[in-house]
């Protein structure tokens, strides 16, 4: 879908709601600022993606047909993170294989996208850079990268601010160790990966660290903060925001 | 016990509901359109690489070529086949040549010799293979397979008129599945290496150190 | 919540230069794959044709093998058949007592290492050496292959040369590589000379010719093959491809995939014993096809992709789990995410079922596997069978076993909150108005982190202020 459609759905996510609820709001307020109507369905809750990917499928498939319901209007639905776009638009038909709301599943899935997704490819949006020169490494998330195919959506975004200077980290395309429930269940090999992921973000020398992905920006920003001097660290829609001048652009 | 295996093992495989997995389209044939000198080129280019030696030689001078390199090898010795058209010219100026020694009896009765004894073995090979700087070797009665393996240096002439651009090509082109597979066929790009330590390359691992190849 | 996986990775995190020694081998592998394939658009085709004739031998494979075996009889080769690692192991044991042979000497097999056919030999007084280099270093060690390609990858120039000193003090101390490899070279030409019995690995199994395909750089393979009088090749039943026109995409992607080779030295291609008039090779050559659990995982539509694997190792080498903590802490024979998804089903999910759970998804196995193997959904399907209720709709051995009543309990309240959204986001709500009252120790989460902070309102709460529709 390349028209720019009048309205869409927004699935703000349950990290994103309880942690960066910031993010959330900038992202709709981006996709406003361009003319386009949000749909915030307020019993939405979470895809599903940490039961699912724990072997609970039985509780996955309960928790996701509750949000297949949100979305009744033929419209695109909108998520700030990688990960949970890519449990509704990959997972989905197959968490509902041979299930009664099959349709429904193959259906919401057909209409997900990922934000920044979003934002290139069907909004076509234009940033005008209003911000101080800063530095910035960006982390991508692996389902970002490698499910949804959107990696270099963020990078195309960054690459419109003017006075934002990308710095390339040491193995960038390596995995920062969160994993979902694996930093619970694994705490020892997720910490030797997301401790190596700071000290490469670290060597940069960068002013802030932005990614699509809140978990990815909990674990590295939580490693950074326990360890002293945490480099700050945003999400992509707010860090967009606040460049180009929120409301006043 | 085996036939019990056997039957159990197949009776299993065949239980389930096996998806239909035509593939007709067995397209592996070279997309690439190298002549003859872009062959010699990436054939010697991917060879040396390996470090194999190469030498560019013609129906004229590839025995003088050989001669050469055992020279400047200093070979105390060389296994060279008596019946084939090549072996046969070098045993025809074996004066030109260190001691000529033939793999004419089974290994049995000379193991000893050929594992501590023999500095060089001279072969023929069956085709080459420009993308991957290969050359195919089919031992025979004639040219056994310790051959171009046991000796510290292996010197092989390669026909240009024999060098295919892939191994697809050459499976297909030289006929092999018609032909029946011989007890042994090998492809050998290079001398024996290894990079089991530290990732770092050591050559004449258990093969020959190193491998001379005449172009011709 | 402390297992024996965990403890060995604890220990093995622990150890900095063992660390260091697969990074820097990982990188190379990595850097030297990508070398290979310069074309993004013609590796993404090749990966698809490699998965196409696996996909198509596995599709026939009951047929390819009868076929297969029909042939290698016809060029003079004995196949055996065996169930388990037990089977193949008496298998190996009665040609060896026919010979009256007291060792062997092995070109590289990780399938004789899934049999644990040293082990059960050197038990019987049967000496079984290995001659692959990387093999060679840590059988002098005792230790086992910490990957499949590269056996000896944990250990540096320096440890290899301390090893080399203390086993064979006669020799001068060297740290030099090319050095110690001729002292490798000189000790094993004597074995392969002497060796009455060889054995083997095999890469790929071709129906058609009735061919058995060695991959290889050292030299060895074709040794252990063709200087002893016996040959026992030994092999799991997948490996067979229908024709001989599958081999050259397979051995290219092999190569290029594994070691950033575009070829190895040694392409050995074995189609029977020595014939009348031939003057070397061995007079017996024997091929062992083992199950061991292969013909179950083939029982499943979506976990046979696991056998398509043609165990190039790019997997291993990509990922960043195996790279932190290396292939020992698997304590399996397979290392890394092909090992955790084939481990599991060899063995059951109650045995090895916790390598599925060392992955974080994070997909850099499956975007590299050369046959296109969807590791990440196979694992969590392997965290479904572990968890699962309805046993009986799978054959995976072992599922069911790994739920436990805390954790169902724990995903069901989950599940029941997030399904009643008002209850759901009431408690969001009041999550984040009392936060400072939460805990900010929160176990394994907080020891390298802070805990996470909860925003001043939750993203419903701040929508309300937005202009947005709620319908």
């Amino acid at each position: 879908m390349a028209t720019k459609p009048d309205t869409i759905y927004f699935f703000g996510t349950c990290l994103v709601d309880l942690m960066y609820p910031q993010a959330g709001v900038s992202a709709m307020q981006l996709i406003q600022r361009a003319g386009v109507k949000v749909i915030f369905p307020p019993a939405q809750t979470c895809c599903g993606q940490p039961a699912w990917n724990s072997g609970y499928r039985d509780e996955a498939r309960s928790v996701a047909r509750a949000q297949l319901a949100l979305f009744p209007k033929p419209i695109p639905i909108v998520i700030p993170s990688g990960s949970c776009a890519g449990m509704m638009k990959v997972h989905y038909p197959e968490l509902f294989a041979g299930q009664p709301d099959e349709a429904q599943a193959a259906d919401v899935a057909s209409r997900v996208y990922e934000l920044t997704e979003f934002l290139v490819d069907v909004l076509h949006i234009e940033l005008h850079d209003l911000g101080e020169p800063v530095t910035v490494a960006v982390h991508t998330s692996c389902s970002a990268r490698r499910e949804m195919g959107v990696a270099d959506k963020i990078e195309s975004l960054l690459g419109q601010l003017s006075n934002v200077q990308r710095v390339e980290h040491a193995r960038k395309l390596e995995c920062c160790g969160f994993g979902g429930t694996f930093a619970v269940k694994e705490p020892e090999i997720s910490a030797a990966m997301v401790l190596d992921k700071v000290t490469h973000i670290r060597n940069t020398g960068v002013d802030r660290l932005i990614s699509q992905e809140c978990g990815c920006l909990m674990n590295i920003g939580g490693a950074m903060a326990k360890q002293g001097d945490a480099i700050p660290h945003q999400h992509i829609a707010e860090f967009l925001w606040e460049r180009t001048g929120g409301n006043a652009a | 016990m085996s036939n019990t295996a056997r039957a159990n093992i197949l009776a299993r495989l065949r239980e389930p509901q096996r998806p239909e997995c035509g593939f007709s389209e067995r397209d592996y044939l070279s997309r690439y359109d190298w002549d003859t000198a872009e062959r010699v080129r990436r054939f010697t280019e991917r060879m040396v690489a390996v470090r194999a030696e190469v030498h560019h030689t013609t129906p004229e001078t590839w025995l003088d070529v050989v001669s050469q390199v055992c020279a400047a090898k200093g070979l105390n010795n060389l296994l060279v086949s008596p019946e084939t058209v090549l072996g046969k010219q070098l045993h025809a100026q074996a004066e030109r040549f260190p001691t000529l020694k033939t793999y004419d009896h089974p290994i049995e009765s000379w193991k000893q010799e050929l594992f501590y004894g023999i500095d060089a073995a001279f072969t023929g090979t069956y085709g080459g293979i420009a993308e991957t700087g290969t050359l195919i070797v089919m031992p025979s009665a004639d040219e056994p397979r310790l051959m171009s393996l046991v000796p510290p240096v292996h010197i092989a002439v390669l026909e240009v008129a024999k060098l295919y651009t892939t191994f697809a090509e050459a499976v297909q082109a030289q006929g092999w599945v018609q032909a029946g597979m011989p007890t042994n066929a090998l492809l050998i790009s290079g001398p024996s290496k290894s990079a089991d330590i530290e990732q770092t390359l050591a050559y004449g691992v258990h093969g020959p150190k190193e491998l001379v190849v005449i172009l011709v | 919540m402390s297992s024996e996986f965990r403890n060995t990775v604890r220990a093995n995190l622990a150890k900095p230069e063992v660390r260091a020694n697969f990074y820097r081998a990982m990188d190379g592998l990595m850097t030297r794959r990508l070398d290979q394939f310069p074309d993004k658009a013609e590796l993404e085709r090749l990966r698809t044709q490699s998965m196409a004739i696996r996909a198509n031998a596995l599709s026939k494979l009951p047929e390819l093998l009868e076929t297969l075996e029909a042939n290698l009889t016809r060029n003079g080769i004995q196949v055996h058949w065996a169930e388990t690692t037990d089977q193949a192991n008496q298998i190996v044991l009665s040609i060896l007592q026919k010979h009256n042979a007291k060792s062997i000497i092995k070109g590289k097999s990780m399938v004789s290492e899934e049999m644990g056919l040293n082990h059960f030999l050197e038990a019987l007084g049967i000496e079984a050496l290995e001659s692959d280099l990387g093999e060679f270093i840590i059988q002098l060690d005792h230790e086992a292959p910490s990957h499949i390609i590269m056996p000896a990858i944990h250990k540096n120039r320096i440890q290899i040369a301390k090893l080399f000193h203390e086993k064979f003090p006669d020799i001068p101390y060297t740290e030099d590589v090319d050095e110690l490899t001729q002292t490798a070279r000189r000790i094993l030409r004597d074995k392969f000379y002497a060796a009455p019995v060889g054995l083997s690995g095999v890469n790929f199994m071709v129906a058609e010719t009735g061919t058995l395909c060695l991959v290889e750089n050292e030299g060895n393979g074709r040794m252990s093959t063709t200087a002893p009088s016996v040959h026992i090749a030994v092999t799991g039943i997948e490996k067979v491809v229908e024709s001989l026109s599958d081999v050259p995409p397979l051995l290219s992607i092999l190569t290029r995939s594994a070691t950033g080779q575009p070829i190895t030295t040694y392409f050995n291609m074995i189609s029977g014993p020595r014939k009348p008039g031939e003057k070397d090779g061995p007079e017996e050559v024997h091929l062992v096809l083992l199950d061991n659990g292969r013909s179950n995982i083939y029982s499943d539509p979506e976990l046979l992709a696991t056998l398509r694997c043609i165990r190039c190792g790019a997997c291993i080498n990509h990922c960043p789990v195996y790279v932190r903590i290396g292939g020992h802490s698997y304590g399996t024979v397979y290392p890394g995410p092909i090992g955790s998804i084939l481990e599991p089903q060899k063995a059951g999910l109650d045995v090895h079922g916790e390598l599925a759970q060392a992955s974080t998804l994070c997909g850099a196995c499956s975007e590299v596997c050369p046959v296109r193997i969807p590791i990440p959904s196979i694992l969590n399907r392997l965290r479904y069978d572990g968890v699962r209720r309805d046993t009986a709709n799978t054959n995976t051995v072992g599922s069911g076993k790994r739920r436990t009543l805390s954790e169902a309990a724990t995903w069901k309240t989950w599940a029941w909150a997030a399904t009643h959204p008002t209850i759901y986001h009431a408690g969001s709500t009041l999550a984040t108005r009392f936060k400072g009252m939460l805990p900010t120790n929160l176990g394994a989460w907080t020891t390298v982190r802070s805990a996470p902070k909860l925003a001043e309102s939750t993203l419903h709460q701040q929508a309300k202020n937005l202009g947005v529709d709620h319908e």
